[in-house]
């Protein structure tokens, strides 16, 4: 039961197979389980078991509000969820609790969904490990499958059983991490330079970043403006279709999303992509590209090929540019997004009250972290007037080019990019903490970045296990809401790839032996 | 020796139920904290959203003061760390303001007496969209700010003005024009003493010929009265320093007003980086007109800039204009009425219920009823005297029943508020004129008879002992006799 995907779940309820609050606590009781893996920051049991208890009553008068009600949900604790700490992670924000929902929550709580709790992340989502928030690092719950297991190496004397578990990738590592391991049935992110998409792939579960301005960002703390995204992470690409589906659409509280009707979709169980012009472009074949990813990224084309699809190769010129011009503009935005925490109006205040400004100091710096306040010089540096020109409006004329670089392969007769995800499987916390937040932010961001630069959908599919026995995924990128082809391609692809399910131990014991192997064929 | 140089920048607070960027109330004097929203409040998340009327507000001022309405604008971020400004940053037009290059004509009296009116020009640089900030009110004894956000978030139109003036008096006759139009479009209410209309002064001067002084900017004006004072202090000061040798520093003064100077200001030290950013939560702000309006656009959706423009009201000048040609009063005159809120409708009213002519009716309002205004402090719509009454008074001067120092007489009676009519007061105190003609030229001929010598000068050619004459006449029936009734009788008396 725990292993299955949303929409199976779903039917189970509507049969009564299984019950809103019985669901409702068999999560709950695997998040405790799982503890380990720091997945999440908080965990609101009794809103959720009262969440669920409402949802049960409506299924035994037969009025279930859709596909989402009683489902457990997870949401990444960079969204404002009114009466539930809101944290970011972050020391400056603990024990905030804010008075209202953010937009995408409301409507999954309008739909009947229970809020398990919230994630956790790098602090403020900055940074691509999930590693630097101050409640701890995620763990990626692959470490303590069977899978992992067979195949690391067991270290001869020191062998702590724990010393080798692998990050999920980040941001949004605890949405990644909850969905992966059977607490939630889907799970809330962020995408800025691959947030969604990251963890996704290092822990085997769908991410989806929409296109700009088909999600609101009400109620989304904001790392940089003009990229965040809210992301979707699920087990399978219907399950995203269905979360996007409850989701997207204008809300007019942000003035950035698109005024159109927007029309959920279902997918076609039978989906074709033999008339479908796919480009691989050559300059995501990035220096430090896992030999394994390169070999399977070029499987992943062949197949598609074989199907009847046109494969070819395209050149995004400017894609070597990404990462400094993401640089500049993103810490420039936290530069000023982060101004409002001055400890007087809600979160941390420091004890300091010499003086306004000494008071605003000490509150900044004790609580942001190195690496927000290292952004927040940055950004303020370039944003300086003797510096604006050549920095902050260079970075956006540079944009405009990563932008075009897209526009020109769409308007050019391609449908879809097929792209790897990440350069590698997840590395070990002990190796990843050895490089600096900034230095692997800038290495893992290039394969995912230009997509939130140009504002387009992505998505990760899980694609296969590694040599070391972990997750890997591949990304296709698509024309700006364009979101049904998009998800129709993924759809395809995960088909044919049939991904295994995650072995762990805790979720064997918990689900009472209707632990299934599934494969991916059997998602009918 | 000295050309003065005044520019200003304006802040009008928009008339408006709500703020620029957010649904809370806008209210003066509301308890504090009362009207915070969550976005005011910079709540984490939240996102601004604009205000249709605000833009409107500023697309009617705009136009009344004859700028090019930018179809595109942009908002921007402007950076600074300060108590009362919740999100570290304030939302303004940097880049492109909704309004440029316009135009603001004020009238200015020559002299004193309000009877030669030069008009000048002032160009408008730009009107631009922005947030005002909340309120903080330093305790220095408790060491601590307290900080009302009521105000944070309210939507501001910021008018530039380019340093065309060169005087105290320029600068205020123009942000009394200024003051006028809001007040007429209704774009702002522009009560100075509410803060809905905030002056800064930028003041410089040099010799005709070198480059521009440098210039200081004087702020804390809290009425047109002391931004004049403090404009001419400030230019007087600078000119002091400028002869004693010494340089004036940019920097930013505050006028005090109890001794009528301009101190520096302690809180502003260095220049300030404002780091300015285009806000990324707000696209474009496209306007459209008739032209560029598309077939299916929704009409709530879109502010059509020749719609505005159709339905302006007629600005003052305009008013002032049609005020003139209609009643033939003079141009100070129309200055007056509009200057004083409420008048000139008082005195369009007042013009409907009576056969007086209206430049004589103008005398009444400009000389009488507002002097009395103006001594008890009363606006307008306070008068005890309502047009009703004051035109029932007129007629019956007109129609000769009393005399015009009875007529004042009456007035005063009136301004009591006691709820008597005219005819009521004249009964009461006896002030109605002789209508029986043989009375009075019994009493002509009274007092001809008592004063030979006089008599005998007029009869020399000594016309002004006449009125000598007519004053016993008047004396003889208590004012209550018609002076140029008793004119005519005297004269055709003492030509017999």
């Amino acid at each position: 039961m725990m292993g299955n995907t949303m929409s199976l779940v779903s039917a189970a309820l509507k049969e009564g197979r299984v019950a809103p609050t019985e669901l409702c606590q068999r999560c709950l009781s695997l998040i405790k389980s799982t503890k380990f893996l720091n997945a999440y920051i908080t965990v609101a049991e009794e809103t959720a078991l009262k969440q669920a208890e409402e949802s049960e009553k409506r299924y035994r008068r037969g009025q279930p509000l859709g596909v989402l009600d009683g489902i457990p949900i997870a949401v990444k604790d960079n969204f404002n969820t009114a009466g539930i700490e809101t944290t970011c992670a972050s020391n400056m924000l603990k024990g905030y609790i804010s008075p209202y929902n953010a937009t995408v929550v409301q409507k999954l709580l309008d739909q009947g969904a229970v809020l398990l709790g919230k994630t956790n992340l790098d602090e403020f989502a900055m940074g691509s490990g999930s590693t630097d928030g101050v409640f701890g690092p995620v763990r990626n719950p692959w470490s303590y499958s069977r899978q992992y297991k067979e195949k690391s190496v067991p270290k001869s004397h020191s062998e702590d059983k724990d010393s080798n578990w692998v990050i999920t990738g980040g941001s949004s590592g605890g949405s990644a991490a909850a969905v992966s391991s059977f607490t939630c049935f889907a799970a809330l992110g962020s995408d800025t330079g691959g947030s969604t998409r990251n963890p996704a792939a290092h822990c085997g579960v769908v991410g989806l970043k929409p296109t700009y301005g088909l999600i609101s960002r009400h109620g989304l703390i904001p790392l940089v403006n003009s990229m965040d995204v809210p992301g979707i992470l699920t087990r399978c690409v219907d399950d995203a279709a269905v979360v996007l589906g409850s989701l997207a659409g204008h809300d007019p509280k942000d003035s950035t999303t698109i005024q159109d009707n927007f029309k959920p979709f279902e997918l076609s169980n039978l989906p074709d992509v033999s008339k479908l012009s796919i480009g691989i472009p050559k300059e995501y074949h990035a220096p430090g590209l896992s030999s394994e990813i390169l070999a399977l990224w070029s499987k992943a084309a062949d197949l598609f090929k074989n199907a009847g699809a046109k494969v070819i190769e395209v050149s995004l010129p400017h894609t070597r540019y990404s990462i400094v011009c993401y640089h500049v503009l993103c810490t420039a935005e936290v530069a000023s997004n982060m101004a409002r925490f001055d400890g007087l109006e809600y979160g941390h205040r420091s004890d300091m009250n010499k003086s306004t400004e000494s008071m605003y100091a000490a509150t900044r710096r004790e609580g942001f972290n190195d690496v927000v306040r290292g952004r927040i010089l940055s950004g303020n540096y370039f944003m300086l007037k003797q510096n604006y020109e050549n920095y902050f409006i260079k970075a956006q004329k540079v944009r405009r080019l990563i932008a075009n670089d897209f526009v020109k392969v769409f308007g050019s007769g391609v449908d879809i990019l097929l792209t790897p995800t990440t350069l590698s499987d997840a590395v070990p916390y002990t190796e990843f903490i050895k490089e600096d937040n900034r230095t692997r932010s800038a290495q893992d961001d290039i394969l995912t970045q230009a997509a939130n630069m140009a504002g387009l959908p992505a998505i990760n599919v899980p694609t296969a296990l590694s040599e070391r026995g972990l997750p890997v995924g591949l990304q296709f990128i698509g024309r700006s809401f364009q979101e049904k082809q998009l998800l129709t391609v993924a759809k395809w692809f995960e088909k044919q790839v049939k991904f295994p399910t995650i072995q762990l131990e805790e979720v064997k014991r918990h689900d009472h032996g209707v632990f299934q192997h599934q494969k991916s064929a059997s998602f009918l | 020796n000295y050309l003065r140089i005044v520019g200003l920048e304006i802040h009008a607070q928009i008339s408006s139920n709500s703020k620029l960027f957010s649904g809370s109330q806008v209210q003066f004097a509301a308890p504090p904290n009362s009207l915070v929203s969550f976005f005011d409040a910079s709540l984490p998340g939240t996102l601004p959203v604009l205000n249709r009327r605000c833009v409107e507000a500023a697309v009617m001022t705009g136009l009344a003061l004859n700028c090019s309405i930018n179809k595109k604008s942009l908002f921007d971020r402007k950076h600074y760390f300060y108590a009362d400004l919740p999100a570290g940053y304030q939302i303004t037009q940097q880049r492109v303001p909704i309004a440029v290059n316009g135009s603001l004509s004020y009238s200015l009296c020559i002299d004193n007496k309000m009877s030669q009116m030069v008009t000048k020009t002032v160009r408008i640089k730009q009107i631009q969209l922005e947030q005002d900030s909340g309120k903080s009110l330093h305790d220095d004894t408790r060491s601590q700010t307290l900080v009302d956000l009521n105000r944070a978030g309210v939507g501001l139109m910021e008018v530039v003005m380019e340093p065309d003036m060169c005087c105290g008096e320029e600068a205020a006759a123009a942000v009394r024009e200024l003051q006028l139009i809001l007040q007429t479009l209704g774009s702002s209410q522009a009560v100075m003493s509410e803060g809905q209309l905030r002056v800064d002064a930028n003041v410089s001067v040099h010799h005709p010929g070198e480059p521009y002084g440098v210039r200081t900017e004087v702020k804390n004006i809290n009425s047109i009265r002391f931004l004049a004072k403090a404009v001419d202090y400030e230019i007087q000061r600078q000119i002091k320093e400028l002869e004693s040798g010494r340089t004036i520093l940019n920097e930013t003064r505050a006028f005090d007003s109890k001794l009528g100077c301009t101190v520096p200001m302690r809180d502003k030290e260095g220049k300030q980086d404002y780091r300015f950013m285009p806000e990324p939560n707000l696209p474009p702000l496209i306007l459209y007109d008739a032209k560029s309006l598309p077939a299916n656009m929704n009409h709530q959706q879109v502010v059509n800039i020749d719609w505005i423009h159709e339905r302006l009201p007629d600005l003052p000048s305009v008013k002032r204009a049609k005020l003139v040609e209609r009643y033939g009063i003079l141009p100070e005159h129309s200055f007056t009425l509009l200057n004083e809120d409420g008048l000139s409708e008082f005195f369009e009213d007042v013009i409907k219920q009576t056969q007086m002519k209206p430049k004589k009716v103008i005398g009444w309002i400009l000389k009488d009823l507002l002097s009395y205004l103006k001594k008890h402090s009363l606006t307008v719509k306070e008068s005890p005297v309502s047009s009703f009454l004051l035109a029932d008074l007129l007629n019956r001067l007109e129609e000769k029943e009393i005399s015009s120092t009875a007529a004042k007489q009456v007035f005063a009676e009136l301004w009591k508020g006691e709820g008597k009519t005219p005819l009521e007061i004249v009964k009461e105190k006896k002030l109605q004129l002789i209508q029986d003609q043989k009375d009075l030229e019994q009493i002509c001929q009274t007092v001809i008879d008592g004063q030979e010598n006089e008599v005998m000068a007029i009869k020399a050619g000594n016309r002004k002992v006449l009125n000598k004459l007519i004053g016993l006449v008047q004396r003889e029936t208590q004012g209550r006799s018609n002076p140029v009734l008793v004119k005519q009788l005297l004269e055709k008396k003492l030509s017999e």
